[in-house]
């Protein structure tokens, strides 16, 4: 019978053709109250199966839901989907399943946790409600993220059930907005898009660890997280085109833009801006397309022009995908087009008809070719053209002669081969190749119809053959509109026309009307008896579209004594000069829905579409999205693993379960570790002590434990070690809007002081950051301030006089600073690992000033990581003549180690060891130009007495660093 | 997100539905039913289709149309590639996708697709996780499972979801470790009917499969990495190392996966590897016309080119044709006008050809169409872009793997050969 369709097994199917007839399934219930999983689960299958083909399995209810505690997975599981499928047609029996889920809530394995909140988030009954809130509440700040992330995905769920709980939810949004695991970013950023989308205020504090932790995100929580931070940097940063628009705009008004360019603050863009360019650009290599359209679209919507470019390349390749996949990016491509040309240019061949591509897809490639065609590629897109009319599909054939015009009318120089072209068409076999040719000649001759009376002859001529409506109707149009360029044939075809008139179609007999309405006013003689037979034919027309019009021209045309006033204008009114329809594409200001959106493709906007705000005049505060940094130190998660460990050092003398506890264990940890890992901003609550605790444990656990968990440890001290790299790292490169406290805010020397500079005002700092282009040069941060009232130009370095193997890379040269302006530019410098001076010329369009950059010697280095086992080692062989150590006292602000690691970094570029002791911090580096290693070791002993040690082979830097801590350390 | 699914065959019959929200009427479908009858070919069904309440995003896999249903705003793409997704994932549980294999399969698939949405969004999409969440079936399995009333979902709760690469199961263990890589390289042409190239482009994949114990950690590296213009990656690749040292170092997920795609610019210049040569004519006025067709192999560095099937769509007014292959087998559909021959492997010493007649409708006028010729063709063990695998190195694990990599280059979907066309008199 109809069960055989799902599946199941032979013995059964008797019973079921027995059963529907008599009594509906009896058996399953049989099946179900039985002791027997496997009947049970038998049962379950089929009802699934029958819940899968659509049919109605509702009567089942109570006897399922009694099997809501089975202890079987799947019959549980199997449960679970029939439950969230009825429970809204049955609440109060729904309810009685409710206690289990709410003893899951609290089971000590999280993956049941979530499982419990899960299923219970999704049965829809409102009564449940307060139970929903209370438990999303609970597992919003429940110990697993992968709890949290279930919590993140319940919030839509109980909105949708109880929109009045938004206040509610909106707290718990918050919450988790501000986790700062990858497992719970997407899927909370996909709660807040559907709950309180307008909240962008909640965004603020989490925007940069968003950006930052974007990378890490599963996909689908990627595209989310991209879409919505769209519409933030919209609302919060300033346009970076703003200046070109501006320029572009008018050309009379060139005079006036200038001068707003030049009032107008140079642009700088907002590092924050800066940020989600740089963080989601990577993303173009995702192989989902969804990822890849939205870094797109982000990219389109945020980036300065210039950098937009990238994307094509990523688009392109998408288009090797799927066909609907093509669909969705053509679409989008060809929205893109319209606005910003050049960038697919270079790969117009990508955009070539292929004859296996689906009729949809052949005519969107169609539209993007014809919004890439320019002065330069015409000619070889012409020419593709002319292969694609050969085609076999119809429907593409007519697309391409419509683009043909639409080439035709953008690019003046080639109307002319065009449309020699496509008169030529005109002599096709097709019949629908003509009349698409008709219309769309129809449209280029009315831009300049005197130079083509020979066209419009020979269209006439065509009347006879043609029968596609548009097409005559085409025709007849332009034979009246332009009657006196064929004065002959004019009347000739009215004659015909006449002749045919009750069997033409609606549009034909409309246009009959109007040619006869144009040939009375132009050449009543001829013409006069036919026009009235015509438009005596049309009175009675079965039509009465047809028939109005008729009584209206006659009105018009013929005067009468009643005529009014009107009839005197008629040839005014008939033969007015009228526009060329202007061929556009459909995809023309179509960038107003964001793209990739279901909105932009449909040209509509769907339900629940946020529109993209306009760029702000002035931008909003930026300091919104300061979060306070404190020290970093180590995480609590690390802190936990480690406790973990020491738990697990005890458990393993206990035989019991042994392997198995250790390897979840070692999952969950490392899980966290991770997590902390790709934190940016630590929890900071813990101190450094915190820190030497988990160290210890670690070497602890080290030597009670036999080698399996010695490789456990070492992978832990791997992840844990890595973690601190993307601190120190962090500390060592303060940028500017986000400067660590480690190291306090740059120091900045002068190079030109005002006066000496005749008002041009220049320092200099060392930024710490790499020099891009040569890692042997340090980058020296150069600001200009131009105090004079008139502009400085062709700012440049001159003659640089350097000691021998010091080199210098220039800046780029700034050619204007307005007065009153200050400019920032980078510089490199190798100093050769001495702290030798840099002299050369600044100079302007008139003047020149000769500078000296002198560097510190804390500056000739960088950081780089080491574990403490290799510092010691290093250590090691750096004694003797290359170790240099001082004794001193601390100076009365220098307490605790925080402090003294602070003045350290600030005073040189290193970067801290991680170590063992609270008495000691070390530090290490590597000179810029030879790479030496720099070794700083700092012990505090009682009351304020410290030693510094220094360990370097270059022996100048080493005594030239003791020196500058030593200072820094006693003030 | 995505409210509801509907599975439809080619005749139009919903044989499957999925509801993650509250349930949506079957008869929402009536309005893709009805775009499907205004589209001319299958594949012209709009893949996103508005109605009053909802809209239709629909992919079409196998001959079935997979049609989710919207209620708002949400990326196309994002739900057309979760589709997709949802294919693939049959594909690999059950061998393949078909209608049966699902109906077959009801109780997994419905178990699938619980576990990979949760209220319409996408949950767990890794084939490796949803593997330990639910065992694909297998007939050793189905066997036992029907005797000891045993089951499919997975005794233990899956940890996968927690770990720190998400897309590798835990515990893997093997007895013989292995890691073959497939280096898989597409052909995409045109050639005007002169046999000059009008685009050529060369798309490759690098396939893994993938079987070693624990957590290995590999690296893989090319002799000439430049070559590669623009790549994707699977997620477990890590980018920062591929930006800096142009080296592929991944964590790989258990079984197989596609590690790479890539696309050599066709500034390179790209070798095709066959030529054809073709007479098609028609004179005005006959019934009948000429059909000549030569392949011939170049520049395949002494590889065999395989499996080469060539066809052609023939203008409407071809009636019939009446040919003779120099080897393999033609077939012609007088409905459809496609002509396609199974040449199967080209001998470069005895060239193979399609010869003979074709005759037209009487009284027609001569075909003005081109005729496009499609070739679809293998050349085992060699990439036709040159890319090189250099060496593939382990770390984090002690035993020795055994690794293999092979080298494969076929036509792509839309093969060379357009527009090749008959030279009009």
């Amino acid at each position: 019978g109809r069960w055989s369709i799902c599946g199941i097994t032979g013995n059964f199917t008797n019973i079921c053709v027995k059963i529907s007839l008599s009594c509906r399934h009896d058996d399953l219930k049989e099946m179900l109250d039985s002791n027997k999983d496997s009947l049970k689960l038998e049962a379950m299958k089929r009802i699934v199966a029958m819940i899968a083909r659509g049919k109605n399995a509702s009567d089942l209810f109570p006897a399922v839901v009694k099997n809501v505690a089975c202890k079987n997975i799947e019959v549980k599981k199997l449960v679970y989907v029939y439950l969230v499928r009825y429970a809204e047609e049955q609440q109060d029996l729904a309810l009685l399943s409710i206690s289990t889920f709410q003893r899951g809530l609290k089971d000590p394995n999280q993956l049941i946790r979530a499982s419990a909140l899960r299923v219970l988030s999704s049965i829809r009954v409102t009564i449940i409600v307060p139970i929903m809130m209370l438990a999303i509440k609970e597992a919003a700040s429940d110990m697993s993220p992968y709890v949290r992330k279930t919590a993140a995905h319940a919030i839509p769920k109980l909105y949708s059930l109880d929109p009045d709980q938004k206040d509610q939810l909106i707290e718990v949004i918050e919450k988790l907005l501000a986790d700062k695991t990858t497992l719970v970013a997407g899927s909370v950023v996909m709660a807040f898009e559907e709950v309180c989308p307008e909240r962008i205020d909640l965004i603020h504090k989490n925007y940069r660890k968003l950006c930052n932790l974007l990378i890490d995100v599963e996909e689908w929580g990627q595209v989310v997280i991209i879409n919505m931070l769209t519409r933030y940097a919209r609302t919060q940063f300033l346009n970076p085109n703003a200046n070109v628009s501006v320029s572009a705009e008018g050309k009379e008004d060139k005079v006036e833009a200038a001068a707003l360019v030049v009032k107008r603050k140079p642009y700088v863009m907002d590092p924050d801006h800066r940020l989600l360019l740089r963080n989601t650009k990577p993303l173009l290599q995702s192989r989902n397309a969804a990822v890849v359209m939205a870094v797109a679209q982000l990219y389109f919507h945020l980036a300065p022009k210039a950098e937009v470019g990238v994307i094509a390349k990523a688009l392109v390749r998408l288009m090797r995908s799927h066909s609907e996949v093509q669909y969705v990016v053509l679409q989008n491509v060809a929205t893109m087009t319209i606005k910003r040309r050049g960038m697919f240019e270079p790969y117009l061949k990508s955009f070539y008809i292929r004859s296996t591509d689906p009729t949809q897809i052949k005519v969107l490639k169609l539209e993007v070719l014809t919004n890439l065609a320019n002065e330069t590629n015409i000619s070889t897109i012409l020419r593709e053209f002319q292969t694609y009319i050969k085609s076999m599909d119809k429907d593409f054939v007519a697309a391409t002669i419509q683009a043909i015009g639409r080439c035709a009318t953008n690019i003046g120089e080639v109307r002319d081969t065009c449309l020699n072209g496509l008169v030529q068409l005109l002599s096709n076999r097709d019949e629908l190749v003509v009349a698409e040719s008709v219309v769309v000649i129809k449209k280029l001759l009315q831009m300049q119809p005197e130079k083509h009376s020979d066209i419009i002859k020979h269209m006439a001529k065509l009347t006879d053959n043609i029968q596609v409506p548009m097409a005559r109707a085409s025709i007849l149009w332009l034979i009246g509109e332009y009657c006196e360029h064929v004065p002959k044939i004019a009347p000739d075809v009215l004659r015909k026309m006449a002749k045919s008139f009750t069997n033409e179609e609606d549009i034909v007999k409309l246009q009959i009307l109007n040619l006869a309405a144009k040939l009375y006013l132009t050449n009543s003689k001829q013409t006069k008896l036919l026009t009235q037979y015509v438009l005596n034919l049309a009175k009675y027309d079965q039509n009465y579209d047809i028939r109005d019009r008729a009584r209206f021209i006659r009105q018009l045309i013929v005067p009468t004594d009643k005529s009014g006033a009107l009839s005197k204008y008629a040839k005014k009114l008939f033969l007015a000069l009228k526009p060329a329809p202007v061929l556009e594409s459909p995809f023309k200001d179509r960038d107003h829905f964001q793209l990739g959106s279901l909105s932009h493709l449909l040209n509509a906007k769907a339900g629940g579409y946020q529109e993209l705000p306009d760029w702000p005049e002035s931008a909003p505060d930026p300091s919104v999205r300061n979060v306070e940094v404190k020290y970093p130190t180590c995480s609590m998660n690390i802190e936990q693993s480690s406790t973990e460990e020491q738990k697990k050092s005890t458990k393993s003398k206990e035989p019991k379960d042994r392997s198995d506890s250790e390897s979840e264990d070692e999952e969950e940890s490392s899980t966290e570790s991770s997590e902390s890992e790709s934190e940016e901003e630590s929890e900071s609550d813990t101190d450094a002590k915190k820190k030497k605790k988990v160290l210890l444990s670690i070497s602890i656990n080290h030597t009670l434990q036999g080698t399996s968990l010695r490789y456990y440890i070492l992978k832990k001290w791997r992840i844990y070690v890595s973690f601190c790299v993307a601190l120190l790292l962090k500390c060592s490169f303060p940028s500017p809007q986000a400067a660590s406290p480690t190291c306090g805010p740059l120091k900045t020397y002068e190079l030109l002081h005002r006066i000496t500079g005749e008002g041009l005002a220049v320092t200099y700092c060392f930024s710490r950051r790499p020099f891009t282009g040569d890692p042997h040069m340090v980058s020296v941060q150069i600001q200009f301030t131009n105090n004079t009232e008139v502009e400085a130009r062709s700012l440049r370095v001159l003659e640089p006089k350097l000691q021998s193997g010091m080199r210098i890379a220039e800046f780029p040269e700034i050619d204007v600073l307005p007065p009153g302006e200050i400019s920032t530019v980078v510089m490199g410098i190798d100093f050769c690992d001495s702290t030798q001076a840099a002299n050369f010329q600044l100079c302007t369009h008139t003047k020149k000033f000769f500078v000296t950059i002198q560097p510190p010697v804390g500056e000739l280095m960088m950081p780089i990581f080491m574990t403490e086992n290799e510092f010691k080692k290093e250590q090691g062989q750096l004694m003797g003549m290359n170790e240099i150590t001082e004794k001193l006292t601390l100076g009365e602000g220098c307490r605790g180690d925080h402090v003294i690691i602070q003045r350290v970094i600030s005073t040189a570029n290193l970067s801290r060891v991680p170590c063992g002791s609270a008495m000691e911090c070390r530090f290490a580096g590597k000179t810029v130009t030879s790479g030496s290693l720099v070794l700083v070791t700092v012990v505090t002993k009682e009351e304020r007495a410290a030693q510094v040690t220094v360990n370097c082979e270059k022996m100048l830097i080493g005594t030239m660093l003791v020196k500058d801590i030593l200072q820094a350390l006693s003030q | 997100m995505i409210h509801s699914l509907f599975l439809v065959n080619s005749s139009g019959d919903i044989f499957l539905e999925k509801h993650w929200k509250s349930v949506v009427s079957r008869s929402v479908c009536d309005y893709f039913f009805e775009a499907q009858e205004r589209a001319s070919e299958p594949e012209n069904v709009p893949p996103v289709i508005p109605t009053p309440h909802h809209y239709l995003i629909s992919v079409l896999r196998h001959r079935i149309y997979f049609v989710a249903v919207i209620q708002s705003e949400v990326p196309p793409l994002f739900v057309i590639e979760f589709l997709h997704r949802v294919v693939d994932t049959f594909q690999d549980y059950f061998g393949v996708c078909t209608e049966a294999a699902i109906k077959d399969n009801v109780v997994v698939v419905y178990e699938l697709l619980e576990e990979m949405l949760d209220n319409g969004f996408p949950l767990a999409t890794e084939s490796n996780i949803l593997k330990e969440l639910i065992k694909p079936p297998t007939i050793l399995r189905t066997v036992v499972n029907t005797i000891t009333g045993s089951t499919n979902v997975g005794e233990q709760l899956p940890t996968g979801q927690l770990s720190v690469v998400p897309w590798r199961r835990t515990g893997v263990k093997y007895t013989n470790n292995e890691a073959y890589f497939d280096v898989v390289e597409e052909i995409d042409a045109i050639i005007d009917k002169s046999g000059s190239t009008i685009t050529a482009e060369i798309q490759g994949v690098i396939d893994a499969c993938v079987k070693l114990s624990g957590m290995p950690d590999l690296t893989l590296s090319f002799m000439n990495p430049r070559l590669l213009d623009d790549v994707s990656f699977h997620p477990c690749v890590r980018f920062k190392r591929w930006e800096a040292e142009r080296i592929l170092s991944f964590i790989p997920p258990d079984g197989n996966f596609r590690l790479l795609s890539y696309h050599v610019s066709s500034q390179n210049l790209v070798a095709i590897p066959v030529y054809v040569k073709h007479n098609i004519t028609f004179r005005e006025g006959s019934s009948q016309g000429r059909f000549e067709l030569t392949l011939g192999p170049k520049q395949t560095m002494g590889k065999a080119v395989e499996s080469v099937l060539v066809s052609s769509q023939l203008p409407r007014g071809v009636l019939n044709v009446n040919l003779n292959p120099s080897q393999g087998t033609y077939t012609f559909d007088p409905v459809t006008k496609l002509l396609s021959w199974d040449v199967g492997k080209i001998n470069p010493q005895k060239l193979p050809s399609l010869k003979g007649s074709m005759s037209l409708q009487a009284g027609a006028s001569k075909p003005d169409e081109n005729p496009t010729i499609n070739i679809q063709f293998k050349i085992q063990q060699m990439a036709i872009s040159g890319l090189k695998v250099n060496r593939l190195d382990m770390y984090g694990e002690k035993y020795k793997p055994f690794k293999g990599i092979k080298y494969m280059t076929k036509a792509g979907k839309v093969p060379e050969g357009r527009r090749d066309e008959a030279a009009l008199p």
